[in-house]
This record gives structure tokens, sequence and C-alpha cells, in this order.
């Protein structure tokens, strides 16, 4: 890339311009993607976490006439789920309900979404067992509650087995328990959401499923979409970060579309003293390639120091795939914009250096 | 002595919708190692064409150019490419120069781009810029050379490795006078150190540094002014 550095280096001010443009997108798209990645665990990770427990598949029951399946408006009795079980291809059903509830730690109350489950239930997380529960981190940040603690319903007291960043639901923390636990600390379940956690083999069939039990399954990933206030928040933070992508491919593209022209005097003599156009093009690849890991790369930087110094406030995701990946989309995204730009390059005609004299 | 660029009867005809210009017609020429051929003649005459030909930058519609001894007629664009960057250079009227790049960098641009090197091609090309005078000012950009100075660049990276044939068009035509003799005297000191130069030029003064003039006229010589070297092999077909 020996064209490529030494443009770098004698038009650094315009190159510096250009690469804090990608750093500045870079920086908001990595931002949005650990923020989304935040909120999203706050707003479902109860769920979305299911599989990791070996949930491949969420029965909810048949809407009533004017309602959407899903989380909403499902209720599930204990003998749907029993016979839910007895399904072909499906190796072991577990109920779950879903209740709003008040906990109070130290005398101080806060609200709390309570997951509760069978007693030695394969989908709740390890811990759960009576008297025992697992909070989620939120509570441990808002109530200052640790791993031992005890926290009390009512007057029923239990005591916090472990403390999860996944126990979240619908931006509230969770609080798993097992049935008769809810039942002592008065967790009103009757009414609110239920329903059946399957796991399943390669034999099952949601369609024969639906017909033999008259109820709907899907995935605990295709199930997030039901929830509607996921839905909502997750779309536009998608399409934001949809939308900076496209403007830092159309950003880089533009530029070095103009560098081109710009150039193309500079390029006719290349190609008259024997530059080939497959030369020309790597070599101002090599050069889209520099500016964008450069850009990106301290675009990424500052977003990950700042979401992790931001950790504590708001719901921030810092991991590879809410920085790396974002990066690595810029830079693919950015080259195909230089490369459409680049086309140029082959048009140029060497006979037009001689043009001058003409 | 064998020529180092041989034109036979070439000519080039131009189709355009306003219809067909026969900007070359027929033409013949030997440029033998050592030797300063001007190429004059009036706007539109044929000259950029003529070197154009002899570069391999454009393709005759008849007749045959040689570099060396051997027919680059029909050569695939990527030989043509190697061939300008190994054995042919050229000097234009300006904007020579790539702006991003040292006159070192400039001057060892072909060597870097067929693949040497940047630390050998670097070294050729201080040598090239020495042979033109310029080797103090090898760490300076373009911009911050005179006019004369970046056209001895030019020359000294169309001379730069070991090549032997500069095809330049009007090299001194966005000079001065004073400037043009001087980078005149430079392409007329490399002849006399072995290069052939092919120089095109309507100012008759720098025709006078020539051993042969050669006269264009609607594309087809009128009229050679001076003598073949002594030891000029000339086939039947070479008559210039
Ligand atoms: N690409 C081209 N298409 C059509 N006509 C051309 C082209 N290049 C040159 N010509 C014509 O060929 C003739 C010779 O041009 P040129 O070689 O540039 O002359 P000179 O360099 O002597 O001024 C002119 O009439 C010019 O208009
Ligand atoms: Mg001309």
């Amino acid at each position: 890339m020996f064209l490529g550095s030494r443009d770098l280096r004698h038009a650094k001010g315009r190159f510096a311009l250009i690469g804090g443009v990608v750093a500045l997108i870079t920086l908001l798209v990595v931002m949005l993607t650990g923020l989304a990645a935040g909120l999203g665990r706050e707003s479902v990770a109860a769920v979305s976490t299911m599989p990791d427990r070996g949930v491949s598949q969420i029965a909810f029951s048949q809407p009533a006439q004017g309602q959407k399946v899903g989380f909403d408006s499902s209720r599930v009795a204990s003998s749907a789920v029993k016979d839910a079980a007895d399904q072909p291809g499906v190796t072991e059903a577990t109920s779950l309900a879903i209740a709003q509830s008040r906990v109070s730690v130290d005398g101080v109350r806060s609200a709390v979404t309570v997951f509760v489950v069978e007693d030695g239930s394969f989908a709740a997380p390890s811990g759960v067992r009576p008297g025992s529960v697992v909070v989620g981190s939120g509570l441990g940040k808002d109530a200052n509650v640790a791993a031992g603690d005890s926290i009390t319903f009512g007057d029923k007291s239990v005591r916090v087995q472990a403390v999860s960043d996944d126990a979240s639901y619908q931006h509230v923390p969770v609080v798993w328990m097992t049935q008769a636990d809810a039942k002592a600390a008065g967790v009103q379940t009757a009414g609110g959401t239920s329903l059946a956690l399957l796991k399943t083999d390669g034999s099952f069939d949601a369609a024969a499923f639906e017909k033999q039990s008259d109820l709907v399954a899907m995935t605990p990933n295709d199930s997030l979409s039901t929830i509607s206030a996921y839905q909502a928040e997750n779309g536009s933070l998608t399409l934001m970060r949809v939308m900076l992508m496209l403007v830092s491919a159309l950003v880089v593209g533009a530029f070095f579309t103009i560098w081109t022209i710009q150039r193309t005097k500079d390029l006719a003599v290349l190609k008259a003293i024997g530059a080939r156009t497959s030369y020309l093009v790597r070599d101002a690849l090599g050069q889209a390639a520099i500016l964008l890991l450069i850009g990106g790369g301290l675009g990424t930087l500052i977003a990950t120091v700042g979401g992790l110094l931001a950790r504590d406030v708001v719901p921030f995701v810092v991991s590879p795939t809410t920085t790396l990946v974002p990066l690595v989309l810029l830079m693919v995204l950015g080259l195909l914009g230089a490369l459409v730009s680049l086309r140029r390059i082959a048009t140029v005609d060497p006979n037009s250096a001689l043009g001058a004299a003409r | 002595m064998k020529p180092t660029l041989e034109l036979r009867h070439v000519s080039k005809t131009h189709t355009s919708p306003a219809g067909d210009v026969h900007a070359l017609r027929e033409v013949d020429l030997a440029l033998y190692p050592g030797e300063l051929v001007a190429v004059m003649g009036p706007s539109g005459s044929g000259k950029s064409t003529l070197l154009n030909m002899a570069g391999g930058l454009d393709a005759p519609t008849s007749g045959d150019v040689l570099v060396g001894g051997a027919s680059i007629v029909g050569l695939p664009q990527r030989e043509m490419a190697a061939l300008r960057r190994t054995r042919v250079g050229f000097v234009f009227q300006d904007l020579n120069l790539v702006p991003a790049l040292t006159a070192a960098e400039n001057a060892a641009l072909p060597l870097e781009l067929d693949g040497l090197s940047t630390r050998d091609a670097r070294k050729a090309g201080i040598a090239a810029l020495a042979s033109v005078g310029l080797e103090d000012l090898a760490d300076r950009y373009p911009e911050e050379m005179s006019g004369g100075q970046q056209q001895r660049v030019a020359i000294a990276r169309s001379l730069v490795g070991d090549r032997s044939l500069v095809l330049a068009d009007e090299p001194t035509g966005a000079l001065d006078s004073v400037t043009g003799e001087e980078v005149l005297m430079v392409l007329r000191d490399r002849c006399d150190a072995g290069a052939a130069v092919l120089l095109v030029t309507h100012d008759s003064r720098h025709a006078s540094w020539a051993d042969r003039i050669v006269n264009l006229r609607d594309g087809a010589v009128v009229d050679v002014v001076g003598d073949l070297p002594e030891g000029a092999e000339t086939s039947e077909q070479v008559t210039s």
C-alpha cells in the first residue's frame, strides 16, 4: 500500500476529518448496540436465557377473542401442562406463572416480577429451592441485595441464593421461586400469566402439537416478539443502528468518490507510467481499510470505555457482540462503499495524461 | 547499432461521430541510443498521437511499433503496463508528479509499481535524481519545488532503473524559456549518457538541441532535418 499510505501522510487533515466522522458514527453505533443489548437484557433476559437450561419451546394458551397469543394473554392450567408433557416430541413440560409483587429488604419495598416454578423445575436457574430464591441484579442494585441475604414478602422470608444479571423481565427485577414459597408469600398467581415450558426432541411438530393440545408453541426467541413493549423499543434501536451503518457506508463511499475524482489526473499519470488498475484498486482499498480501522477502532474504544463507566447508571452491555461485531460490520459496509467509488479508477484513461499537451 | 524505438508505416485514425480524423498517416521513424529526436508540428498535427503509439498507450490502426526490436502492437494491457514500468519513460507537459510523493518517491515510482522493495526503489530513485542534479531535493514534495525542478524529477523518473527510452510531450510547455532551456539541457545530457529521447516540442530553439528534427503536418512526416547516427542499421522500411 505504497501510494495509499503516502496519501494518508500527505493529506493528514482531510483523512483525519473523515476518520473523525467514522469514529463518531462508530461511537454512536457501538453505544446504541450496547444500550440495546442492555435494555434487551432488562426487558427479556429472563425469557431469552431459558434455552440455556433446556427450554426449547414455550406453549401459550389460545387467546380470547381480540387478543394476541403470547405472554400477556396466556393462561395455561396445570392440567394442560401435564397434557402437554404427553404430546409427541415433548420430553418434559413444566409450568411457569408470572406475577407482580412487592418485596421488602431491610424495610425498603421494591416492585418485582415473580417467576413461579414447580419445585425442581428444569427451567429455573439453579438455586431455586423451597425457602431459597434467585433474584435479578436490578434488585441487588436498588435494594442492595447480595447472595445470602433474606428478603421478605409480606411476612414470609426467603433466602437469596444467587443474584443474576439475567433475571429481569420488562425492566423489573425477577424473583424466581417455587410454587409453595409463592403461596406462603401470598404472591397472587391466579388470573395472571401462566404458560408451559417444554423440553422437546427432534420429532416435535408445532402444528401437530397445537392441534392435539390446543396450545400454541414457539421457541423462546420467537416468543419475545409477543412482548409488545420489547418489540417497540428494540425495533426503534435496531432501526437507528441500521441507519447509522448505512450513513457510514454512504459517507465513506462519497468521500472516496470525491477523492478519486480529485485524483483523476494523478491516476492517469500513474497508469501511463505503468500502474495496473488492480494495483491502484488494491492500494486504495487498503487505504480505506486503514482509515476505517483507525476511525472505527477509536470510536469503539471510546464507546466501550464510556459504556463501562456508565454501566451502573444505564443498562449497558459490553461484550464482543456489542463492540467488535458492530465495528466489523461498519468496516465491511465502509469498504463496500469505497469499493463502489473505486470502480472509477478502472475507467481513467492513461491517454489523458498526455491530454494537457493536446 | 539497432534502434531503441521504431515506427513502421504507422497510421492512426480516430473515428468520431463528427467523422474520421487521420491523426497519423504512414509514419516511419527510428530512434537510436544516444539520440535526441525532436518532433515538431502545429497543434493537431499528430504529435501526441505519435507518442501514444510509441509508449503503447494506444494502438495504431495499421503499421508496427517496435521497442528494443520487438513489436508491441497487440500486446495485452498488462504487458503494455509492464513495458511502461520497465522500458519506456514518459514526461508530460505538466502535473507529472504525484503530489503525495516526495521527489525520491516519485522518481522511484515505476520500480515501486513493478514490485521492487521500497528500499531498493528509493536507492535507484535517488541515483536517478542525482543524474539530473537533484539529489539534494530527494525529500521535497512537488509543491515545494519549482516547475523546472519538477520536470527534472519527471525526467529522473522516466529513466529510473536501467531504462533508456524517454517519450517527452512538450516537457517545457509550462515553463518559462530559461527554465525550459535548463530542462532541455538535462535531457540532452541524458542522451549523451546513452538514453534515447523522443521530444515533442513546438519551440524551434528547443529543437536545436536535437540530433534530428521530424516535422509533422496533418499526421504525415513532411520533412526530416539531420542525419541518422553513425552505424545506424536501417531496415528498408525505415526511411527516417
Ligand atoms: N481520442 C481522440 N479522438 C478523436 N480525435 C482525436 C483523439 N485524439 C486526438 N485526436 C485528433 O487527432 C489529431 C491529432 O491530435 P494530437 O496528436 O493530439 O495532435 P498534437 O499533439 O500535435 O497537437 C487532432 O486533430 C485531434 O483532434
Ligand atoms: Mg499534443
